[in-house]
This record gives structure tokens, C-alpha cells and sequence, in this order.
């Protein structure tokens, strides 16, 4: 007999029951298809974390006073004027022989201002720094002129302003540089427009107006002011851990205590990458496990239809036996059809899991990972053999005499 | 292959030999003896008809002949062969090779073609393409079912569907066709029909063994033996093994058979 008469015979055995076979197929194509959409759910996730911190920049630390982080040990009275960081801080970290691997130290005095243009008003956010931010923050100026350290230390009221305030506040068609704009109060000049950035979580990077840090004391925050935090750009992404290890000395040296007790948060970029990494490709596991466990119930779907199809036809397979069929031809004839009825609801699987994933699904884009395609469809052939064997062992076990007596 | 060669020569030697069978079983704790040292030779192109009430032994003798059965004792000869000593591959080849079956309750693939049904045998022996088609096609020719070649068990009568069982059971050129009461579920005239033709097949050269309970069908055999606990208490035999069947009628459809088997035999 050759298998491709065998293989003939399994379909019509699979087609003699048609809603029965396309049941079973579904329970592998849920199976499949479950595989491929949530392991692309994960993916996708993992990937949308990613995309947000690399655009924070992947060779930057973050130096923050703990009350802007919200943990640790309560700050107050005198300790919390040695928890502020200062520019003896800035100076501190920016001294090439302390601090090495650093590259840029930019600080950031951050607030938030009602910008007003000609009876346009919108709330940003407004950042005061030095022009080593925009490079540190990956912040590009798209059209005019971008901030100098002459603007630092000349208290420029020049302002560098994003997409979304840009719309916010200029018709379209206006060119805003060289326009006045107030801000609280006070009155800055646009001398550039920064390229768009997009959000990072929750915030929009683009609704931002970037000052020199000495015109924000001057004019918003009042001239004692300290820095909220501190934007440390490392020379390399591969010896962040040793910058920050800098970084944590000199503060620790400037205020007169032990690192352990720093009054700072310092946050690693690369840390904060690779944690949301291990933390997103958990999820994938976990959403791919969830999905594995409906392929296999999927699979036991087959297996139980497969026995329910050699009790029935017991007596077939008796007849087929006492006109000469080997067992081997049996056993293949069932296994064939168990095979193709999880190879059917495979392959749907896979191209409803391909349809599935082109829909953006709670906020997130799924990346089909070509590997959960490979691996679903594989595991559904699988599926078919390993479930299909037993009923069909069953089946080609059958003792002829008994088979055909079966009534 | 010398333990399992008959000592006689091939054209000689008898179709069916069974000596001292004994076929015990077991339901549960009782031991049930079905067939008790029960001795039969059945010789090439013989016609017998078996019969027995039920409980003689019938049904387990026409397992063991057809080899769906071992015998718990004796030995057993199919056409040269030593039954015994073979595996169940070798069993399924002998099945599929020397005999050819036809059973009461006719026993075809259901939701399958005629033809395909008639096809299946020659498709599990091996047979491939267009000469199983055509062998298939000449098989049903001879039992006159040319114009039912796509119908399905379903849409057929219990007559057709007999012929189509009995043409499946040829197509192999078998050394034995076993029927098992062919016409217990048939009626008078579809009884007749198939009993012709079963007569026409002996008249050809075939070796039939036929079990019936019916005096009516066993006289179309050439032999009637007849089966009590488990042992033959009758052996009687009508006509020569060599002559013609004692109520062969002309009729159409011997041709093409004479034809099929002639062709198989030389191939």
C-alpha cells in the first residue's frame, strides 16, 4: 500500500465527519493561534518598553534628590538643605579626574508654566539646563538656533521649544523664532524649535520648552533654587556602571557621607533597560506558556477525537484487517489522519495568529516573532503525532476477529 | 521455509488442511471448548458447505480458516503454507493473498465507492495505478455491477452490496473465497443470485468453503459437512471435486472472471 493511498484514505476518514473534524481542528487552531498573537503581544510590549528608554538615552545616569523620587528616609530641616544638589555637585562630577567616564553632567532645574503667545496659552513643562542636556536627552533643534553656554552664563531669556507647544501656540505657517512668548510672568524669546520626540510612558516629550538653568532661577524658581535632578552622560553605554560608581564617590565625598547613605537616587539607564528587558520577556514566557497550555488541550482535543473515531470504526478496521492490511497500514492510515487534522488547524492557526496580530491590542502593537510561528506549527504536527499515537496504536492493536464482531 | 512448506507437490497439495484442531477459549474463569481435534481436508476447486447450529463451531472454524484465528492445538495448512509459524504481518499478507472473504452482514467500507471497495485489497497487497483499476473493473464486471462502479455501500440493495463483497473477495485470485452465511441477510431472490454466482466462481477453478444453516444454499455445494461440539459428525459429498457444481446455471459474466484469473495466474 502506498502512503499516498493511506493518506487518501485519512482524509475521507476525515471528511466523513465534518463538523466533528472541524471542531477538533479548532481546538488546535485556538491553540496555535493563541501561540503566535500573545507571544506577539510580548514581544510588542517589550519591544514599545525598549523603544522608551532607549529614547531617554541608553549612556545616561540620572542623579535625583530623594524627595523628587519619593523613597527612602524622610528629609527635613538642615539635612534637607545637604540633600539638594548644587553646583559644587555639578562641578564635582564634572572634574575629569574625579570622574573619567563622564562625559557630559547637565543640570536640570524642572517646572512646570503656563506659556502664553498672543492670547494662545498652553501648560509645559518647562526645563532649565545647559546646552549639554540636549545632546545627553537626545534632543535635536530643528529649525532656528540652539542654546549656548554664552546663553548660561549671560541669563539669556532664550527658549528652545517643542512640537506640541509649538502647535499650541503659533498658528500654523507662523515662524515662531525670534517671537516673544511668556512664560508664568515672565517674558523669553524663541530662538530655536526642537524636533519632534514622541512620548516617553506617560509623558509627552514634545510639550517642553528648554531654558538656560540661570534664566529659570532668575525668572521662575527664584534664584537659591537647587537642581532637581542631574543628567550624567557616560562616555561609553558599556562602562556605565563604572560612571555611576564615579558619580556615587563624588557625591558621596561632596556631602560628607558614605555612599550607602547618600541623600541621592542614582538611577543607570542601562540598569533600568535590562530590568525592563528581564521583566518584559518574563511576560512573553508567561503569555507563551498561557497559549502553550490551550495547544495542548488543543492536542488532547485530537486525541480524544481519535479514540472516539477507533471505537467507531472498530468494525471498519476489523474489515480492513481481514482483507490484508498490516498493522503497520493501519496504524499510519490513523496517524495520517490525526496529523492532518492538527496540521489543518496549524496552519488556519497560523494565519489567523498572523490577522490577530495586525490589530494594535491594549495599547500595544504585537511583533510577530517569526520563531512562535515556527514553533507553534511545529508543536501542532507534534501534537498531532504524539496524540494521534496512542488511538491509532489502539486501532492497528486490534484483533480482527474481535474488531469485526464489534458491533 | 522447510518447516512451513507442505512435503506435497503445489498442484497436489489440498487447499485447507486441518488436523487435530482444538480452539479453546476463555470467558473469564470458564474454559469453552469450541473446536475439539476436529480434522478437515478441503481439496483445490472443491465446493463445501459447512453447516451446524450455532454453538457447533462454525463461526470458530471459519475464523481459523480464515486465519482472523490461531488454533490453541493442531496444525493447520493453508495452501502449502503452515499457518503457525507465521507473524501477524505474514498472517495479513496470507489474508490478503489466499483468501478472499464474503460476509453476512457483507461488510464493506462505508461512504466508499464500489470500485474503491473492490480496489482495497489490491491497493493493501500492493497493486498499483492502472492495473488495479482494471482488475478492479473486471471484478465487478463478473458479478454484473459495470453500472454501479461510483455508488456507495448506502445507495446500494443488500444484493448489490453482496455482489460488490464477492467481487472484492476475487479480485485477488485467491486459492480460497470463504463466505460466511452470504445470503443470511438476503432475500429469496438476491440468495439465488449471489448462490449462482458463487457456483459460476467454483465452476472457474475456485476452492469455495461456504457456512450456512440453510439446506437450501448448502446444495449448491459439491460436499456438505456438518459441525456438532466442536467436531464433524457428517461428511458427505455430492459431486466430484472435478466435475461442475451441482446446480450451475449459465449466465452471463464467466468471461471477463475466466479472463481475470487466467491473467493474474500467468502474471
Amino acid at each position: 500500500m502506498n502512503w499516498l493511498d493511506n493518506l487518501r484514505i485519512a482524509v475521507q476518514g476525515a471528511n466523513s465527519n465534518k463538523l466533528r473534524s472541524a471542531l477538533t481542528t479548532l481546538g488546535v487552531l485556538i491553540g496555535v493561534s493563541a501561540v503566535i498573537i500573545l507571544v506577539a503581544v510580548g514581544t510588542g510590549s517589550s519591544r514599545a518598553v525598549e523603544a522608551r528608554i532607549q529614547a531617554l538615552g541608553t549612556n545616561t545616569i540620572t542623579v535625583l534628590s530623594r524627595g523628587h523620587f519619593g523613597r527612602g528616609p524622610s528629609v527635613t530641616g538642615t539635612q534637607s538643605q545637604a540633600a539638594a544638589l548644587t553646583l559644587a555637585d555639578v562641578q564635582g562630577i564634572s572634574n575629569p579626574s574625579q570622574a573619567p567616564d563622564v562625559q557630559s553632567v547637565s543640570p536640570v532645574i524642572s517646572t512646570s508654566e503656563t506659556a502664553t503667545y498672543k492670547g494662545a496659552t498652553t501648560t509645559a513643562s518647562v526645563i532649565g539646563s545647559t546646552p549639554s542636556y540636549l545632546t545627553a536627552d537626545d534632543y535635536t533643534v530643528e529649525a532656528g538656533s540652539t542654546l549656548t553656554s554664552a546663553d548660561v552664563a549671560n541669563r539669556a531669556r532664550d527658549v528652545l521649544i517643542g512640537q506640541t507647544v509649538l502647535s499650541d501656540l503659533f498658528a500654523t505657517g507662523t515662524n515662531p523664532i525670534g517671537q516673544s512668548i511668556q512664560l508664568g510672568s515672565s517674558t523669553f524669546q524663541v530662538v530655536g524649535v526642537l524636533a519632534t520626540k514622541g512620548t516617553s510612558g506617560i509623558t509627552n516629550e514634545d510639550d517642553v520648552v528648554i531654558a538656560p538653568y540661570t534664566a529659570v532661577q532668575d525668572e521662575l524658581t527664584g534664584e537659591a533654587s537647587t537642581f532637581t535632578e542631574l543628567l550624567v552622560q557616560g562616555k561609553s553605554s558599556n562602562t556605565l556602571d563604572l560612571t555611576a560608581t564615579e558619580v556615587e564617590d563624588i557625591l558621596a565625598a561632596q556631602d560628607d557621607t558614605t555612599v550607602a547613605d547618600l541623600p541621592f537616587t542614582v538611577v543607570n539607564q542601562a540598569t533600568l533597560l535590562s530590568t525592563a528587558q528581564s521583566t518584559s520577556s518574563t511576560l512573553t514566557v508567561l503569555l507563551g506558556a498561557v497559549a502553550a497550555i490551550s495547544l495542548l488541550v488543543g492536542g488532547i482535543g485530537v486525541m480524544n477525537i481519535m479514540l472516539v473515531t477507533v471505537t467507531e470504526r472498530t468494525r471498519e478496521i476489523g474489515i480492513r484487517k481481514a482483507i490484508g492490511a498490516p498493522k503497520r497500514v493501519i496504524l499510519a492510515q490513523f496517524l495520517y489522519e490525526a496529523v492532518l487534522l492538527s496540521l489543518l488547524g496549524g496552519a488556519a492557526g497560523v494565519a489567523i495568529g498572523l490577522i490577530g496580530s495586525r490589530f494594535r491590542i491594549d495599547g500595544v502593537q504585537p511583533v510577530v516573532a517569526p520563531y512562535s510561528i515556527a514553533l507553534a506549527f511545529g508543536v501542532s504536527i507534534a501534537v498531532g503525532v504524539f496524540f494521534g499515537f496512542y488511538p491509532a496504536n489502539r486501532a492497528a492493536s486490534l484483533r480482527p476477529i474481535d474488531a469485526l464482531r464489534y458491533e | 521455509m522447510s518447516e512451513s512448506t507442505h512435503p506435497v507437490s503445489p498442484a497436489k497439495r489440498p487447499v485447507i488442511e486441518l488436523r487435530r484442531v482444538v480452539k479453546t477459549y476463555y470467558m473469564g474463569e470458564v474454559e469453552v471448548n469450541a473446536l475439539r481435534g476436529l480434522s478437515l481436508v478441503v481439496e483445490r476447486g472443491d465446493f463445501v458447505a459447512v453447516m451446524g447450529a450455532s454453538g457447533s463451531g462454525k463461526s470458530t472454524l471459519m475464523n481459523i480458516i480464515g486465519c482472523l484465528d490461531v488454533p490453541s492445538r493442531g496444525s493447520f495448512w493453508l495452501d502449502g503454507v503452515d499457518v503457525r509459524t507465521l507473524d501477524e504481518e505474514s498472517l495479513a499478507i496470507v489474508r490478503n493473498r489466499k483468501i478472499g472473504f464474503v460476509f453476512q452482514s457483507y461488510n464493506l467500507i462505508p461512504r466508499t465507492t464500489a470500485i474503491a471497495n473492490v480496489e482495497l485489497p489490491l491497493a493493501y497487497g500492493g497493486v498499483k495505478g492502472r492495473d488495479r483499476r482494471a482488475r478492479a473493473l473486471s471484478a465487478l464486471e463478473s458479478v454484473g455491477l459495470s453500472d454501479r462502479l461510483e455508488h456507495v455501500p448506502s445507495e446500494m440493495s443488500g444484493g448489490q452490496q453482496q455482489r460488490v463483497a464477492i467481487a472484492r473477495a476475487i479480485v485477488t485470485n485467491p486459492s480460497l473465497v470463504l463466505a460466511d452465511e452470504p445470503t443470511g441477510n438476503l432475500d429469496t431472490a438476491s440468495s439465488l443470485e449471489v448462490m449462482r454466482l458463487l457456483s459460476r466462481l467454483n465452476a472457474t477453478g475456485r476452492t469455495i468453503v461456504l457456512i450456512t444453516h440453510e439446506a437450501d444454499i448448502a446444495s449448491f455445494a459439491k460436499r456438505t459437512v456438518r459441525l456438532r461440539d466442536g467436531n464433524i459428525i457428517e461428511d458427505e459429498r455430492h459431486t466430484a471435486v472435478d466435475a461442475p457444481p451441482p446446480r450451475l446455471e449459465p449466465g452471463p459474466g464467466l468471461g471477463p472472471l475466466i479472463g481475470a484469473a487466467v491473467r493474474s495466474s500467468t502474471s
